[in-house]
């Protein structure tokens, strides 16, 4: 567990595979591969070392890039099987969960359930899952970034020469001079490359940076996550879904009460064949197609101190016109259009007939969502709503009920007063449904006409975290391309007993650098190096 | 060295393994996180009964009060009404009054209702809904006990026994 120094005098860390500062190989395996293994410039990475107490098992657990990689593929493959089956927030309200997956999907259904996979994306062990990604990012990236740089900072100009040999790009100059040596220095000025010189030795090394490009992206990824984890903190983002009727001012949820928003119409327009001669045959293929949804909004502010319940007194703060993508915004909320019901029913008229003759007695207009006990109509005439059903249906017991309270389905019990039955004739009144249940009446509720409302649905949206979520996601592309458009790249040519040795590495593009070599060396006596790694491979196909 | 190392660990372990316990716990949570929590102040509130009469439940204090929150249309509100009555009959003079909210249907159909079911006790409507959205109701029915001092004692929801009822009302009678 003792600190290794090396013979150039550098004192580095013990697990070390390359001497930081001069490169000499100093773990005996490696002594005797013909290339090394550049991969964090042989820095030790402190994980691989240490093992003695929980935290350290727990920390060079996360620290391994194949348990990172395995979490990934694990976390994938639970994502694609929260896919088979929709999940639960999905499924139609009609029956619960548990009868709905059987019900529809079999035994497997019942299987997906059981197993939680119905609420996936929120389940504990999804999110353990996901966090371990996280705790995986953080360590690995501390576990590297840290000795990588330590190690590019602390490097030298004079290498050793088992470091330069195992170089993939190397070779040796027998006849190289002063002249030769300046020429390379200017050459690679000329390419941006940042030259040190010591001792007659050269290191030309250029975008360092982009080594720092996957830490970038990680930390980006690191932001992204803590501002997905922020969404679960009460009041950092609430999406919430509001019905409102045309002509309603309803609270906006998660204000407090202090805001109010009304509807005051809902709009929806279709492309027009007529005015819009582009469209024509498009409209003509697709039928009908909307133009624009829209609710004419008007927002409030409650003035004075709020109980709920009592009448609020309001400030008009602004009008509004909600269009897809056209939010009505105040302070940090917003309101967009996302969904609507036309023509929901509002009042129904009937007029007081007398059956035989036909004559009727006056029209009443109930409004469902406030009907009135009596209307009276004059000349001894009245009609009393004896019950009322918004949403009519048989219950089992065969009585009617409602389903509801909106009125989807509405029915009537009416009592009918006329001067010649002034007690009154009872009539239960449904849609295209009339049921006398004492007897034949001399009177009916005729059937007159509806007036409909529509209804917009607008989500209540507050989002505190999308800065934080944007800016991870920025990081995050800046960090790839930091790492993806540069390489970093070193050439080393060092003055060896009067002869010139040339090495070079990248992390990527070999290709590329080697071309810079070669333009580097023209016009000078150097010969230039030899891939190695192609070398070994044609050795082997014995070419 | 070592031990500055040792220690740095443990820091980064501890912040992220807190990071991920909070995400989990505020996840598992939030479904169930009431908007009135057991042992906190009830939200005042104001509504107006079906003879017009004002009902604050702050100006009930010094009783307990049974409030529940009903629609006409629930089956289970609708059997669970009698016992609600009875109870009310029995205890109402021993400091306990019972509140029914009825979530925001016409006057019509919930005078129609109290007849039918011939209920004694005051019932109010949340015409606009504000009085659901501050105690958080769903589903229906929704029962709330709150004590003299005016601290929610206990929610329930699901239909009530007759006995679950004579309980509730002596748990908040003075």
């Amino acid at each position: 567990m003792k600190d290794v120094k090396c013979e150039c005098g550098h004192v580095n860390p013990h697990g070390t595979v390359l001497c930081e500062a001069c490169g000499k190989v100093l773990v005996e395996q490696s002594q005797d591969q013909p290339l090394l293994d550049m991969r964090y410039e042989g820095s030790a990475r402190r994980s691989q070392t240490y093992n003695k107490s929980i935290i350290d098992k727990i920390w060079n657990f996360f620290s391994s890039v194949k348990v990172g990689v395995w979490l990934i593929v694990i976390t994938l493959v639970a994502s694609a099987a929260g896919t088979i089956l929709p999940q639960e927030m999905y499924i139609p309200p009609t029956m619960p969960a548990e009868e709905y997956y059987e019900d529809q999907y079999g035994w497997f259904g019942k299987l997906y359930y059981v197993l939680g996979f119905n609420n996936l994306y929120s389940s504990w062990w999804y999110l353990i899952l996901i966090a371990m990604i996280g705790i995986s990012l953080v360590i690995c990236s501390l576990d590297r970034v840290v000795p990588l740089y330590k190690a590019l900072k602390a490097q030298r100009v004079t290498r050793h020469e088992g470091f330069l040999k195992r170089q993939r790009l190397f070779g040796i100059s027998e006849n190289g001079d002063q002249q030769d040596l300046t020429a390379v220095k200017e050459r690679l000025k000329s390419k941006r490359y940042h030259v040190r010189e010591e001792n007659g030795d050269l290191l030309a090394e250029k975008n360092r940076f982009s080594r720092w490009g996957p830490y970038v992206n990680h930390v980006g990824l690191i932001i992204f996550l803590i501002g997905g984890m922020l969404r679960f903190v009460p009041g950092m983002y609430i999406d919430k879904v509001l019905w409102l009727r045309e002509g309603e001012t309803k609270v906006v949820p998660e204000t407090d009460g202090q805001y109010y928003v009304a509807n005051e119409k809902f709009i929806l327009e279709n492309y027009d064949k007529e005015k819009d001669k582009t469209f024509e045959a498009a409209i003509d293929r697709a039928g009908m197609v909307v133009k624009n949804y829209q609710t004419n909004a008007v927002l409030y502010k409650r003035v004075g101190p709020a109980i709920p319940g009592e009448k609020p007194e309001l400030e008009k703060v602004k009008e509004h016109k909600i269009k897809v993508n056209q939010p009505l915004k105040f302070e940090r909320f917003a309101l967009y259009q996302v969904d609507y019901k036309l023509d929901e029913l509002n009042t129904m008229s009937f007029s007081l007939t007398n059956k035989d003759s036909g004559k009727t007695f006056g029209d009443i207009k109930v409004n469902l969502y406030d009907p009135k006990p009596k209307y009276d109509l004059e000349n001894g005439y009245a009609v009393e709503v004896l019950s009322f059903f918004p949403d009519f249906e048989f219950g089992e017991d065969g009585e009617p009920t409602t389903k509801s309270r909106i009125p989807n389905n509405p029915a009537f019990v009416f009592k009918m007063i006329s001067p010649e039955v002034p007690k009154g004739e009872t009539s239960f009144v449904a849609i295209q449904q009339t049921i006398e249940p004492l007897g034949d009446n001399q009177y009916k509720m005729a059937f007159k006409g509806i007036e409909t409302k529509n209804v917009t649905a607008l989500t209540v949206r507050k989002d505190l975290t999308i800065w934080i979520i944007i800016v991870g996601g920025i990081l995050f592309m800046i960090g790839v391309i930091q790492g993806a458009y540069w390489n970093h790249r070193r050439i080393w040519v060092q003055n060896k007993d009067g002869k010139i040795w040339i090495a070079a590495h990248t992390n990527k593009n070999w290709f590329g650098l080697k071309r810079e070599i070669e333009f580097v060396l023209t016009e000078t006596k150097l010969t230039i190096p030899n891939d190695q790694v192609q070398r070994e491979r044609m050795d082997k196909e014995g070419v | 060295m070592k031990k500055r190392r040792l220690v740095m660990r443990a820091i980064i372990l501890l912040v992220l393994a807190s990071a991920v316990a909070y995400t989990l716990y505020a996840n598992l949570t939030k479904d169930n996180r009431m908007k009135v929590e057991v042992g906190k102040q009830a939200p005042d509130f104001v509504l107006v009964d079906m003879q017009g009469e004002k009902h604050k439940l702050s100006d009930y204090k010094g009783q307990g009060v049974f409030l529940n929150f009903w629609g006409t249309w629930c089956k289970p509100c609708e059997a669970e009404m009698p016992y609600i009555n009875n109870q009310y009959n029995h205890y109402k003079d021993k400091g306990v009054t019972v509140l029914a909210v009825n979530v925001s249907e016409s006057e019509l159909a919930v005078n129609r209702f109290i007849e039918r079911k011939k209920l004694d006790f005051p019932n109010v409507i949340d015409k606009d809904g504000q009085v659901q959205a501050a105690y958080g109701i769903n589903p229906l029915p929704a029962t709330f006990l709150i004590d003299k001092d005016g601290k929610v004692v206990k929610y329930h929801t699901g239909t009530l026994t007759e006995a679950t009822v004579r309980e509730f009302m002596e748990k908040i009678k003075p």
